[in-house]
């Protein structure tokens, strides 16, 4: 028997709206075959699976979910790059496999009138049916296959049901030819297209092709005809002027005439293929929406809903962490006993294992903030909460949308920054991915509570706050306003531009689906160790090595050789810029060997008060220590009032986590924007150290 | 006629037209909001804005500044 050569593989970009079940379809053709990275600069992730069927091997690219394939941005752009073999980190698609939703089929075969244009062979998977059928509606499958010359699958994603049928469609594909459908354009605009196409073939090397052609004709919003496709002359953009003049003479006025078009070609192929009872019953999804989005109900159930998810992420964070460091004390009581000591012991116990620790110590609060998204996400409500909080976000200049992610980021912003994907509009998810850090995380808390506890009077004012509550939550004020302040700038400076539509879709309530629900916790946890792991990791051996050496032979216990390290004369080299903060050179110290990780600071002030690692800021001797401590060579305290809250602001407005900055970089695919958020933050934190003390040295002074 | 954003809760009737040649008033085509579409007016969100309207089948919100854009005949 002759061997046969393997089949080439078949690669197939995956589209679809939102809400349709595309992850879902995505997961369950590729299970944890996938990879993910980055298109070349923008922030849409490149996400690649693989897959079988009968020995043919499939790549699936999976792009970001939308309801149009009509670019007006760069992260928008990719999607049609991609599907025309214009974008070089993929492979040109065999076919495009479009998921729509049949409980709601005439939005969604917006999308797939589009992908027809482009002349790829095409198979449409109709996912939930079964809701369909629910609803009362009847969909007449093979009636929409003869009308589309496409094959139209019916499948349910979440219950792997259809999939076999789906990927033999997709084989088919390669030899069955497909008639390509009939423009829904009017004839008169389908000569204004065929005119510039002609037109562009002229001016340009390599043509355009035809459905970008059309794009430029419809795209008003100017993306594409100014730098969004970079051939594009004067020549051109008068041609595409007077086209839409003279089509708006003819009664098709641009942009309008696309969905009018569009949406007429879809009632025409949808009538008599769906039959939808003649009144619409009130579905149980819409009495749950009732409830939900409510004047009292629904803001009490959405208050409840974000004080449990912020809660759930808190508790976790603390058991969290003892648990990381019950694991690290046994793994470096298992090296101290198994290596002599010296420099490698010192590596491996205060190095390697604080790193990895360091790196773990996330993954908890990763895994049930993305718990708790992906249900809601999955469910439907994600969306209802971007609805109810839209009017108080929009104050500033942000949409309902980043509500969920700067809420997260007061228990970690390291998550919160992460689920800033919900955010569509890019540049409001970046606005939101850089003030996310000024949230007073869980990780401020121990250096609130010491300084608190140790300087700041348990007394009451106005005979029912109590002075100390009030400084805590002052520290949690002091990073909102500064929050708001900063969104405010950037909008008006780098990042201004058009407030960009929250038009949005509120999809039906359904049950969610436990895999996929999973799948995106996992997801989210390993992509966080991966990107961002190796990072930390390395600051973390950083720090030890600038705390280890050089040695200092003749130190007589661990503040001896702290005060000799690089550490350590770092800290003494910027005590004339730490002065007047009011600190003396430890906390300027300690301060520094707090940047990559700001929960340091009290193993740090233990050690240079010279008390030994093992101090918490429940610590009795360390608020003592703290207390008595004198400026060196005179009996003059170091510490006081001022002192004391020029530190807390300090470490509430710094940005003093490799972590948050690690994951803005896996996050914006650029070390631009983690350069910037360390820059301005580190800035505004002096600034506002430097005001606390000398404004407080004025009345204690 | 008046505008969508001036719709009161449980009223309904069809787009007239769209305003606007921007991303805005795009995403509102693209979403189905071409002229003679029929909508109802679902709610409106506790802080005011922005609001939930029922079209094609499926529940869409906009704030009123966008609703603004649009241009409606209410159905008596």
């Amino acid at each position: 028997m002759p061997a046969e050569s393997p089949p080439q593989t078949l690669t197939v970009a995956l589209l679809g709206n939102p809400n349709t079940g595309k992850s879902t379809l995505f997961s369950a053709l590729c299970g944890v075959r996938q990879r993910t990275g980055n298109y070349p600069g923008v922030t849409v992730e490149k996400k690649l699976g693989h897959a079988e069927f009968h020995w043919q091997p499939f790549t699936i690219v999976d792009l970001p979910g939308s309801y149009s394939l009509a670019p007006r941005s760069p992260d928008e752009m990719i999607a049609v790059d991609v599907l025309l073999g214009r974008q070089n980190a993929v492979d040109e698609p065999d076919a495009v496999l479009c998921i729509v939703d049949a409980s709601n089929l005439e939005r969604n075969f917006y999308l797939v009138s589009q992908v027809l244009e482009l002349g790829k062979p095409t198979v449409i998977a109709l996912n939930m049916v079964d809701v369909a059928r629910d609803r009362g509606m009847t969909i007449d499958v093979d009636l929409l296959r003869n009308r589309l010359h496409v094959p139209v699958i019916e499948i349910q994603a979440n219950r792997k049901w259809g999939l076999e049928e789906l990927k033999q469609a997709l084989v088919d594909t390669l030899k069955v030819k497909q008639t390509p459908p009939e423009s829904p354009f009017p004839e008169l605009f389908q000569a204004e297209v065929t005119k510039l196409e002609t037109h562009c073939e002229q001016e340009f090397e390599t043509p355009l092709p035809r459905y970008l052609v059309e794009r430029l004709l419809l795209d008003t919003s100017g993306y594409l005809s100014h730098g969004g496709i970079r051939e594009i002359n004067d020549s051109i953009q008068t041609a595409i002027s007077a086209a839409r003049q003279r089509l708006a003479g003819a009664g098709m006025p641009v942009p309008a005439v696309e969905a009018m078009a569009r949406y007429q070609w879809i009632g025409q192929l949808l009538d008599g293929v769906v039959q939808r009872p003649s009144s619409r019953p009130k579905s149980f999804s819409d009495k749950v929406d009732r409830v939900l989005t409510h004047r009292i109900w629904g803001t009490t159930v959405f208050v409840l809903l974000m004080i449990f998810l912020f809660q759930a992420v808190f508790w976790i964070a603390g058991p969290a962490s003892d648990l990381i460091d019950w694991l690290k004390s046994h793994a470096s009581n298992f090296v101290a006993a198994a290596l002599a000591e010296g420099a490698l012991q010192s590596l491996i116990i205060n190095g390697a294992i604080e790193g990895v620790g360091g790196v773990l110590v996330f993954l908890p609060q990763i895994f049930v903030l993305f718990l708790f998204i992906a249900i809601l996400e999955d469910c439907g409500y994600m969306s209802r909460a971007a609805y109810l909080m839209d009017r108080l976000m929009s104050r500033v200049g942000l949409s309902g949308k980043s509500f969920i992610p700067l809420l997260s980021s007061f228990a970690c912003a390291v998550p919160g920054i992460m689920s800033a994907r919900v955010i569509e509009n890019p540049r409001d998810r970046l606005i939101t991915i850089l003030v996310a850090p000024l949230m007073s995380c869980s990780a401020r808390l121990p250096v609130y509570t010491l300084l608190i506890g140790a300087f700041i009077p348990s007394q009451r004012v106005l005979g029912v706050f109590g002075l100390q509550g009030l400084t805590m939550f002052a520290m949690y004020a002091i990073g909102i306003v500064t929050a708001v302040f900063v969104t405010l700038v950037l909008r008006r400076t780098i990042l201004k531009g058009a407030t960009p539509p929250f038009v949005m879709e509120l999809p039906s309530y359904k049950l969610p689906g436990l895999g996929i629900v999973l799948y995106r916790m996992l997801d989210r946890g390993w992509a966080f160790v991966r990107r961002a792991g190796t990072l930390i990791f390395a600051v973390t051996i950083l720090v030890w090595a600038a705390a280890y050496y050089p040695r200092y032979e003749a130190a007589e216990n661990p503040s001896e050789q702290l005060r000799h390290s690089f550490l350590g004369r770092a800290g003494q080299l910027v005590e004339p810029a730490v002065r007047p903060l009011g600190w003396d050179w430890k906390i300027g110290c300690a301060a520094i060997a707090s940047f990559p990780a700001r929960e340091v600071v009290i193993a740090t002030l233990g050690v240079i008060y010279n008390l030994g690692e093992d101090e918490d800021e429940q610590s009795e001797t360390l608020r003592e220590t703290l207390r008595s401590a004198t400026w060196e060579g005179t009996d003059k305290r170091v510490f006081n009032v001022p002192v004391a809250l020029s530190i807390m602001v300090f470490f509430a407005l710094c940005a003093q986590c490799s972590s948050t900055l690690a994951v803005i970089k896996r996050e914006t695919n650029s070390w631009r924007w983690p350069a910037f958020t360390f820059a301005y933050m580190t800035g505004l934190a002096y600034v506002a150290a430097f005001l606390t003390y000398q404004i407080g040295s004025l009345f204690v002074g | 006629m008046s505008v969508l954003s001036d719709a009161k809760v449980g009223q309904g009737g069809v787009v007239v037209r769209v305003d606007g040649m921007d991303d805005v008033a795009i995403r509102l085509l693209e979403m189905g909001l071409t002229p003679g579409t029929e909508f109802e007016l679902i709610g409106i969100a506790p802080l005011g804005d922005p609001i939930e309207i029922e079209i094609r089948g499926y529940r869409l919100s906009l704030r009123k500044s966008e609703a603004a854009r649009v241009t409606i005949e209410l159905t008596a």
